[in-house]
């Protein structure tokens, strides 16, 4: 019973009945106006509940207006016009005050009546068959196949489609661009879908045309950003042409000119497009990607192209992949790579350019690994803590920052259900059975050992993040372009200099090892550190303490080099410094000479960040002068 | 006096006035009056006012029992009437046909004066001799209800006007007493043996409304209100529609007008009590002198009372919750010929067609039968079933002959249907249909899908290959060469092939929409009060049937052709023929809308279902309500006969189904699954599986030759209709289907009892 106290009709005040009059002109008495009041709620009901059964029979759960004015005229009354509109009256409240209106917006008729964007009509009204057998049993049998008349594309669509097709595939850009823009944002042609998912497979019969395959790339791109498809499982079919477009020996890449390399960069980062916005239509989705990444880059017999592709995949995918696929298969890729690379035939040439793009990309991604790893460490971290990596990364390792690990699928869970597939070939890359993250050190160490200071390079910037103002980090770093991918710190991604940008994305100027005039200085300013090395293979410098899976064919060069030096936590600030004597010149190999400081933790007191901030672009590029930073606390302790 | 009648009808068509509401105007030959329908109704039919759509006066006339007395009484009445609609001609027409002198014409006025009164009197003796009332009721009951009426003249019928119909509440009490009453009452019942106070119990919803109503009419707002707010809790939650409206109402100016009000007013609100209970309740009244409560007892309730033991409150439950309280006993009494015409012999160039024909006697088969009278010798009469010719039914035509041959065909290859074998399911989506499908229907072969908008248009789809053609023009047609073998051929315009065609023609939603067996015709009733029959030879409108003059909920072809019916707003179902702008019969007595309206398979009846949340079952030949079906909690939105013609199925918005059967007027059933309005229901073809389809977008399944075989009938449940029902509806759900987001709104068994169902996709 209290219960039906509390359901009270909706009342019209008296007030609402005197306002109304007098806006009639008449005067009405309070006693008068409550009265007509409490008539008009009860009319205000009957209407209502005789108007309710115009929506049942017309098989509605909604009232409409419709029905309202309906029971208005069957009772004699003068309908209300003005309100027949089929979608739903805002009701607004005004804050001040309890006042509830339902908003009237004005239409200008003139407009109305000169719009040139007259509505198409509507769809005709039609009847589809669907059928569900039943077994015996009563249980749904698998569906019938809709039959073929109620699904034929009407002549608009047909002539759409053959319309948009041509103009992307043709010959005029501008076309092209109008044509991907309206593939981009047209909301009627879902049922075009199939058609188009099945132009983009088409991708491999035209790889040797580098300018249709981009094309067919662009238009992925453009059904992907539609919002208002449902590609639904046609990800599926769109992902395998992108990854043919990044994995596949293409045709045209047999002539060195072709710049297919831009090509699957731009594919990769469409792979992580589709796959950070559509990754949750298909289930397992990641890592079916991730397995076939795997499964070209540990197959030898492929070309370098391919292994490119297959960095750039696993770069685009996040550094979780990276750190998932590439990095515990590094080492035994490395020898493959080394041996490319150390091969200096005339013959080679073109494979061992191949081979410094795979190289960079690797180094791009191993990069943004360790970065990403030291910042999710910070991130949870307080700043304090997070200022040491080296103590603190084991406890910060299994926090993982949510916007930096793939959606779809927790990792641990996949890793189980793919194990078996993922045996390396040659057993060199980490089973992932065993896969335990490795600790920040530790991984910094292997790395560096791959790497040496082309690494620690963009590695410093990580742990600082958080203490330096982002004022400080606009540098006039050149930065072309961002690396692809999901760089999830801008400010990380900024500060990767030059480096990053051609190796990613301006390759051409990169056919040979890096093309900095090495200062002969450098060399001779670490004393005793850097040695001139007469074979590059012995190019690996690692940390004594390191304890490296992979092949250890360096094995005599490897103890010459003291790499990096953890001085004992000090009392006081928690600074974090040490010093890098970078692996030097191969005599015959001009290129990788780096030398660099790695201070994640600069104390946030000892030392402005400013200065901090502005000597890191610099250290990366040698072909600066350098001068300016030779008396600073954290730089090298060479002259620079 | 029977022309005197006749003229009457005449007149009051010619005048145009509100059509005859109560009693029903039938027009065979032999009969020519105004059946009543006292037996059946009491005063109930009763719609005597202003806003009642299309009511007068004239309906009350019918009420009377015959007799002399009476007959003059009556006659005064119609009289009275017509003076007050100066319809001075048929006065004097009447005047002389009946031999009435002018003083007796004159008379009236006290004539009716006295019968105010004497219902007033009636009301005005709360103090009076109360032991000599309730002797004479207790008398009375037992002995005929139909007398019971008797001691109390059904209320204004002289006078129908809503202020008198009214003025039975102004008997005056203290205000302050009623929740004394009621709460008296209240207590008393509770205090009872359990075994009482289940049916006793069934008194509190009547009493409540009408002691509620009594102190809104007497003005006692506040008092009405806390009345309410005391007691709206007790009652059952199936009243909660009702009282939600009785809420709404605390003036007495609000009583005017007020339809739902006026179904208690002038219906007498019917329970079954055992005599048992019901000695109890009287003697606890007699001691207590409550003569509030006795009067309204009296005045607004009809106790049927049987012998023998008292219901229990599933029994009581499973019966009640319509309008007006259950149905007495006397009106599901009636023989219902239920049985199916019997086939015509047609012959068949198929070997096993003497099969299918002695199959026929055996089991039930849902074929269209035709009375033939050169046949008839063969084949036994089945004793349920009416005379062929009860009914006058259309020839057999060539063309249906051909229909019959292949439907014959078709059925030899039906799969048998049941539990342990399902049929598939084809759901007919309408895509697009901003309009808003509000009806949809299928043709008996399944060739052809119509579906009725809100947008007052109706198409018709071809599901298969063939499309529709129009018949060519009259010019062209002339051109044809009629000798011609396949002139049937000649004459459609294949121009004009096309999957689909809509007519235009309403101005209001399509709610009832119905293919011709022949599928030649179709019919169309909308919210603009016409039903019409379009051709679907040349898809246009060949006559508008004007008659409910309130929107139409529904209408049906007879599964012979040529009749139809129609129920609407105005209460009233209708039955027409195609070549008749009038109706033949007008089935009324129901208290509120007629949602949906069916043919039984052998065509002698219709069923109703109505928002008063009764079903009620007509016969076709005069007109007369033979069942009356209580039971469902909510309005009735589809009916559905089983193919043997026995039973009967319905599904209201409470989301249940109920099982009737015909012959015993006893539910039998009830299944309970869907969780919103059921607006679709059939039985396949051999009436082994009933399919539902409702709102909840789901069709479920349901095996009714077990519900039908679970049913047991003794003597004694089919003598007082007091069944237990079983509690098994999760057992006989068979299976359930979901759409995405399309409710389900017709369903449809092909001839090889493929399950055809259809709606909206609603986005």
């Amino acid at each position: 019973m209290a219960d039906r106290e509390e359901r009270r009709f909706a009342e019209v005040p008296r007030e609402s009945v005197k306002l109304m009059s007098e806006s009639a002109g008449v005067e009405l008495s309070d006693e008068l106006a409550a009265l007509l009041a409490e008539d008009v709620c009860y009319r205000l009901r009957e209407a209502t509940q005789s108007s309710s059964q115009f929506m049942r029979h017309a098989k509605r759960r909604k009232l409409t207006v419709e029905d309202f004015n309906r029971a208005l005229r069957w009772s004699n009354v003068e309908a209300i016009a003005g309100y027949g509109a089929q979608d739903a009256l805002p009701f607004r409240p005004i804050k001040e005050g309890e006042l509830f209106f339902v908003e009237d917006r004005e239409i200008n008729l003139v407009e109305l009546a000169l719009a040139t964007n007259i509505p198409k009509g509507c769809a005709e009204t039609m009847v589809r068959v669907n059928v569900s057998y039943l077994d015996g049993k009563g249980n749904l049998e698998p569906q019938g196949t809709v039959p073929s008349a109620v699904q034929t594309l009407s002549e608009d669509l047909l002539k759409y489609y053959q319309q948009v097709t041509r103009a992307i595939l043709g010959e005029d850009p501008h076309l092209m661009k109008v044509a991907l823009l309206d593939l981009q944002s047209n909301s009627k042609m879902a049922a075009l879908l199939p058609y188009f998912v099945y132009v983009i497979s088409g991708v491999k019969s035209v790889s040797h045309d580098l300018e249709q395959l981009n094309r067919l790339l662009h238009m992925v791109k453009s059904l992907v950003q539609n919002p208002y498809l449902y590609l639904g499982s046609y990800v599926r079919s769109l992902v395998s042409s992108v990854m043919y477009c990044i994995l596949e020996p293409l045709a045209a890449s047999i002539n060195p000119l072709n710049d297919h390399w831009t090509l699957r960069d731009y594919a990769a980062l469409l792979l992580s497009h589709i796959f950070w916005t559509h990754g949750d239509l298909v289930s397992g989705l990641y890592h079916q990607i991730l397995l076939s990444l795997q499964k070209v880059l540990s197959d030898p017999v492929r070309p370098l192209c391919s292994h490119y592709g297959a960095v750039v995949g696993l770069h685009a995918l996040g550094w979780k992949a990276v750190e998932r696929v590439l990095y515990p298969h590094l080492p035994a890729y490395w020898s493959n790579l080394q041996a490319v690379l150390d091969d200096y035939s005339v013959s080679n040439a073109q494979v061992k350019a191949d081979g410094h793009k795979v190289y960079g990309a690797i180094l791009v991604a191993v990069e943004r690994l360790l970065k990403m790893k030291a910042l999710s460490l910070s991130l949870p971290a307080e700043r304090g803590f997070g200022a040491q990596p080296g103590s603190g990364g084991v406890a910060g390792f299994r926090v993982s920052s949510p916007g930096l690990s793939p959606p779809p699928e927790p990792l641990s869970e996949a890793a189980l259900g793919i194990a078996s597939h993922l045996q390396g070939p040659g057993g060199a890359g980490t089973p992932w059975e065993d896969w335990t993250p490795v600790p920040l050190p530790a991984m910094y160490c292997e790395l560096y050992s791959f790497f040496g200071d082309s690494l620690a390079v963009r590695l410093s910037t990580g742990p600082s993040l958080g203490g330096c103002p982002p004022s400080a980090l606009s540098q006039p770093a050149d930065t072309r372009k961002e690396p692809p991918g999901p760089a999830a710190n801008p400010d990380t991604a900024r500060k990767m200099p030059q480096l990053t940008a051609n190796l990613n994305v301006s390759p051409r100027q990169d056919g040979s090892p890096r093309p900095e005039p090495a200062p002969p200085s450098l060399a001779a300013t670490a004393p005793g550190r850097a040695l001139a090395r007469s074979s590059s293979s012995s190019s690996i410098q690692r940390r004594n303490s390191s304890s490296r899976p992979g092949q250890r064919s360096v094995g005599p060069s490897r103890d010459v080099f003291p790499k990096a030096r953890f001085p004992p936590p000090q009392a006081g600030p928690p600074a974090f410094s040490f010093l890098i004597g970078g692996r030097q010149t191969g005599r015959r190999c001009q290129g990788r000479r780096f030398q660099t400081s790695f201070s994640p933790a600069p104390p946030p007191s000892s030392a402005p960040p400013r200065t901090y901030a502005h000597k890191l672009p610099v250290i990366g590029r040698v072909g600066k002068p350098l001068r300016r930073w030779t008396c600073s606390h954290y730089s090298l302790h060479l002259p620079l | 006096f029977h022309r005197l009648f006749i003229l009457l009808v005449h007149a009051h068509f010619i005048s145009k006035m509100a059509a005859v509401q109560d009693g029903q105007v039938d027009l065979e030959v032999e009969k020519k009056e105004i059946k009543t329908e006292t037996s059946n109704d009491g005063s109930g039919n009763n719609n005597a006012n202003s806003s009642s759509p299309g009511s007068t006066s004239l309906g009350a006339t019918s009420k009377s029992p015959t007799g002399p007395a009476e007959d003059q009484q009556t006659l005064l009445a119609v009289l009275q009437f017509l003076k007050r609609n100066k319809l001075n001609e048929s006065v004097d027409i009447l005047r002389r046909e009946a031999g009435l002198s002018v003083e007796i014409d004159d008379s009236p006025g006290s004539a009716s004066g006295g019968a105010g009164s004497g219902g007033a009197s009636n009301s005005t003796v709360d103090g009076g001799d109360t032991n000599s009332l309730l002797s004479r009721v207790s008398i009375a009951i037992p002995a005929a209800p139909a007398v019971t009426a008797a001691p109390v003249p059904p209320k204004g019928l002289d006078q129908p006007d809503v202020n008198v119909v009214l003025s039975a509440y102004s008997q005056q009490g203290d205000p302050d007493l009623y929740p004394l009453y009621y709460n008296g009452l209240k207590k008393f019942i509770e205090s009872v043996l359990d075994c009482h106070r289940a049916e006793l119990s069934q008194v509190f919803y009547p009493l409540f409304v009408h002691m509620y109503l009594e102190l809104v009419y007497n003005n006692h707002e506040v008092e009405a209100k806390q009345f309410f707010e005391k007691f709206s809790g007790d009652q059952e939650c199936y009243y909660a529609e009702d009282l939600r409206i009785l809420s709404g109402m605390t003036k007495k100016e609000h009583m005017k007008g007020n339809e739902t009000m006026l179904d208690f007013r002038t219906s007498k609100f019917v329970l079954r009590i055992s005599r048992d209970s019901y000695q109890l309740l009287k003697r606890h009244l007699q001691e207590r002198q409550n003569n509030q409560i006795w009067n309204i007892i009296q005045e607004h309730l009809y106790i049927d009372i049987f012998d023998g033991m008292p219901r229990s409150k599933s029994q009581i439950d499973a019966m009640s919750g319509s309008l007006a309280g259950e149905a007495k006993r006397d009106a599901n009494k009636t023989k219902v010929f239920y049985g199916l015409l019997k086939e015509p012999e047609i012959e068949v160039p198929l070997d096993d067609e003497d099969e299918e024909a002695e199959n026929e006697e055996g089991k039930p088969k849902k074929k269209k039968p035709k009375k033939d009278s050169m046949g008839s010798k063969s084949k036994k009469q089945d004793p349920n079933a009416p005379q062929q010719t009860r009914i006058p039914l259309p020839e057999l035509k060539d063309s249906d002959k051909l229909d019959k041959i292949m439907n014959m065909k078709e059925a030899a290859k039906k799969i048998r249907l049941g539990s342990d074998n399902l049929p598939s399911i084809c759901f007919y989506t309408f895509l697009n249909a901003y309009q808003g499908l509000t009806a949809v229907d299928i043709t008996d072969d399944s060739s052809l899908i119509a579906g009725g908008f809100a947008d007052s248009t109706v198409r018709v789809w071809s599901v298969t290959p063939k499309k529709l053609r129009r018949v060519k023009s009259a010019a062209d047609l002339s051109n044809i060469d009629k000798e011609s073998d396949d002139v049937l051929e000649r004459i459609m315009d294949e121009k004009t092939a096309s999957e689909s065609k809509i007519l235009y023609g309403h101005s209001g939603p399509v709610y009832g929409i119905s293919f011709s067996p022949d599928r030649n015709y179709l019919l169309s009733s909308s919210e603009d009060g016409t039903v019409r029959l379009w051709s679907l030879q040349t898809f246009t409108c060949l006559v508008g049937y004007k008659g409910h003059n309130y929107p139409v909920w529904d209408t049906q072809f007879s599964p012979y052709g040529y009749y139809f019916v129609s129920g609407g707003h105005d209460r009233v179902a209708r039955l027409w023929a195609t070549d008749h702008y009038q109706p033949l019969r007008m089935f009324a007595g129901h208290l509120a809308d007629v949602t949906c309206t069916r043919f039984h398979p052998n065509s002698n009846y219709v069923a109703t279902g109505s928002a008063d949340r009764t079903i009620r079952l007509w016969d076709v030949l005069n007109g007369n309500c033979v069942r009356i079906l209580t039971g469902h909690k909510g309005p009735i939105h589809s009916l559905a006969f089983s193919p043997n013609g026995k039973f009967m199925a319905s599904g209201a918005t409470d989301g249940r189904v109920l099982l009737w059967d015909i012959g015993h007027g006893l539910m039998i059933g009830e299944l309970k699954g869907h969780t919103d309005t059921i607006y679709a229901l059939r039985f396949s073809r051999d009436g082994e599986i009933l399919a539902s389809g409702s709102m909840d977008n789901t069709v479920k399944l349901w095996d009714t030759l077990k519900a039908f075989d679970d049913v047991e009938l003794d003597d004694f449940t089919a003598a007082t209709g007091h069944i237990h029902l079983p509690e098994n509806s999760q057992e006989l759900l068979l299976g359930s289907y979901t759409t995405k987001s399309t409710p389900v709104i017709h369903l449809h068994f092909t001839r090889r009892n493929l399950l055809l169902a259809a709606g909206a996709y609603n986005p």
